[in-house]
């Protein structure tokens, strides 16, 4: 792969980050199968290149982007993000991106805007795993306007001063460290302002157990699993478990974002 | 030909088939320590023991269908495959509370009192210890009918393991539907009159 270098970030955490090896063989990536390995096994059919986003709904300039228009190489920051998913495992990760902020500028979003959507490329021949409705395809992910223009919340195009391999979400993904693994949206082909709430894949899946918000809550369990503490991939076999921060330990920063918003209700 | 069969079973020795089945464990222990494993050895562990517990459950339940349709006799082995199962079923369990949960025990305990997929998983498990328990030859003399009724108790643990494995998964997956699938066809088979229908098609169908 193509080496990257990114400037280094205050917001990167001193933990120390999971492999090289780890990051990328040990994915949720459903569009490749619902094994750990299957999307770095199958995941060398997606076509990354040509790729363009398309910005659209409530911006002063829509269109079609490449990669590069909305993240360019020079503008790489290295940034290393503390990962929670939600099955109760973490990692922590060098992502090489930009924040989500500066591309959201770029397109100019309107005063009326409230949310952003995202959208993953929907296409079986490239993405096997789309050949099962596990999940409605495409995959679809959302955040709340503020939470998108939140300085943490980022679109990576690499990792490890790599380009993303396409395992982890190649060209162009999302990363917001406070919320599940699942809200960091991967291979991005579109993203949309709107006023309404858009629907999300995992609440239109279960919408029991996965909310729009997502955010890391040690005290809001999932109905089928506590999420008090989580296992870091890499401790080996008696690394035990920690436990889990609220907001992934991203308190200090996002906490102010749902002032006043019981957590309980909009998990 | 089922004859010839029945009778080079009679030779075999019922620790071959113990020695045999631990062959997934010892494959199991040497991808642990020759890192064949992958990413997050703990997950494998855990979800390989409770596979295979699984399989050996599910071959258990092979034995008298087998017997009914084909006439092939496993009967001898089946005590063993039984045991066998349960030994998995503790290695798994043993696997979860040491590299999974860390003995973390008030969280092991609040979960398994509240996770629907725990709480299946360890019903099935006081299924089989008593199964397991009261497999041996003293027990059988000494239960009588109550023995057989109490052995049934293996198709309620078979359904609750695989319901285990489903609903700890966020979305649904192939291969536990089949092994639920599996498990659900073999308990069909045991109702009354079923083998007697299926014994008659294959008279049928010009045996004999």
């Amino acid at each position: 792969a193509f080496g990257l270098t990114g400037a280094p970030s205050a917001l990167s955490t001193d933990e120390k980050p999971n492999s090289f090896e780890e990051v990328t063989n040990y994915n949720n990536f459903y569009e490749f199968g619902t094994g750990k390995t299957d999307p770095a096994q199958y995941s060398g059919s997606l076509k990354t290149s040509p790729w363009s986003i398309r910005i659209d709904g409530m911006v002063d300039r829509p269109g079609s982007y490449g990669v590069e228009d909305l993240v360019p190489d020079a503008a790489l920051e290295e940034r290393i993000y503390r990962l929670r998913c939600v099955e109760a495992w973490s990692m922590v990760i060098p992502w090489l991106g930009v924040s989500l902020s500066s591309v959201l500028n770029k397109a100019g979003v309107q005063s009326g805007a409230k949310y952003v959507a995202f959208q993953t490329l929907l296409d079986p021949e490239q993405m096997p795993g789309q050949r099962y409705r596990s999940i409605d395809w495409p995959y679809r992910e959302g955040l709340r306007l503020d939470e998108a223009m939140h300085p943490l919340a980022m679109l990576a195009t690499g990792l490890y001063g790599k380009v993303l391999p396409n395992q982890n979400g190649a060209p162009i993904r999302l990363v917001v460290p406070w919320k599940y693994g699942f809200k960091s949206i991967k291979s991005i082909i579109s993203i949309t302002l709107t006023d309404k709430q858009p629907p999300t894949s995992w609440q239109m899946l279960q919408a029991n157990e996965y909310g729009f918000y997502a955010n890391v809550n040690p005290q809001v369990d999932h109905p089928r699993w506590s999420q008090a503490t989580e296992r870091r991939i890499g401790a080996g076999l008696f690394g035990g478990r920690q436990e889990t921060l609220m907001f992934n330990g991203y308190g200090d920063q996002v906490a102010n974002l749902y002032a006043g918003m019981d957590l309980k209700k909009f998990y | 030909m089922i004859q010839k069969a029945n009778q080079w079973l009679r030779r075999v020795p019922v620790w071959l088939v113990w020695l045999l089945s631990s062959i997934p464990l010892l494959l199991l222990i040497w991808d642990t320590v020759n890192g064949g494993l992958g990413i997050d050895p703990v997950r494998d562990i855990e979800h390989r023991l409770g596979r295979t517990a699984l399989y050996f459950l599910i071959a258990t339940l092979c034995v008298t269908p087998l017997l009914r349709l084909t006439r092939l006799n496993l009967m001898r082995f089946r005590q063993a495959l039984g045991l066998i199962c349960f030994a998995y079923v503790c290695c798994h369990l043993l696997a979860w509370a040491v590299f999974d949960m860390a003995l973390l025990w008030p969280q092991m305990l609040r979960d398994v009192v509240k996770r629907p997929y725990l709480i299946f998983g360890m019903i099935a498990t006081l299924m089989l210890l008593a199964l397991a328990v009261t497999s041996n030859r003293y027990s059988i003399r000494g239960m009588g009918a109550n023995w057989r009724r109490l052995h049934r108790l293996i198709y309620p643990a078979a359904i609750l393991a695989a319901v285990h494995w489903l609903w700890a998964l966020k979305v649904l997956e192939l291969k536990p539907v089949l092994i639920l699938s599996a498990i659900l066809v073999l308990l069909f088979l045991r109702f009354r009159g079923v083998f007697g229908i299926l014994g008659g098609l294959g008279r049928g169908s010009g045996r004999g």
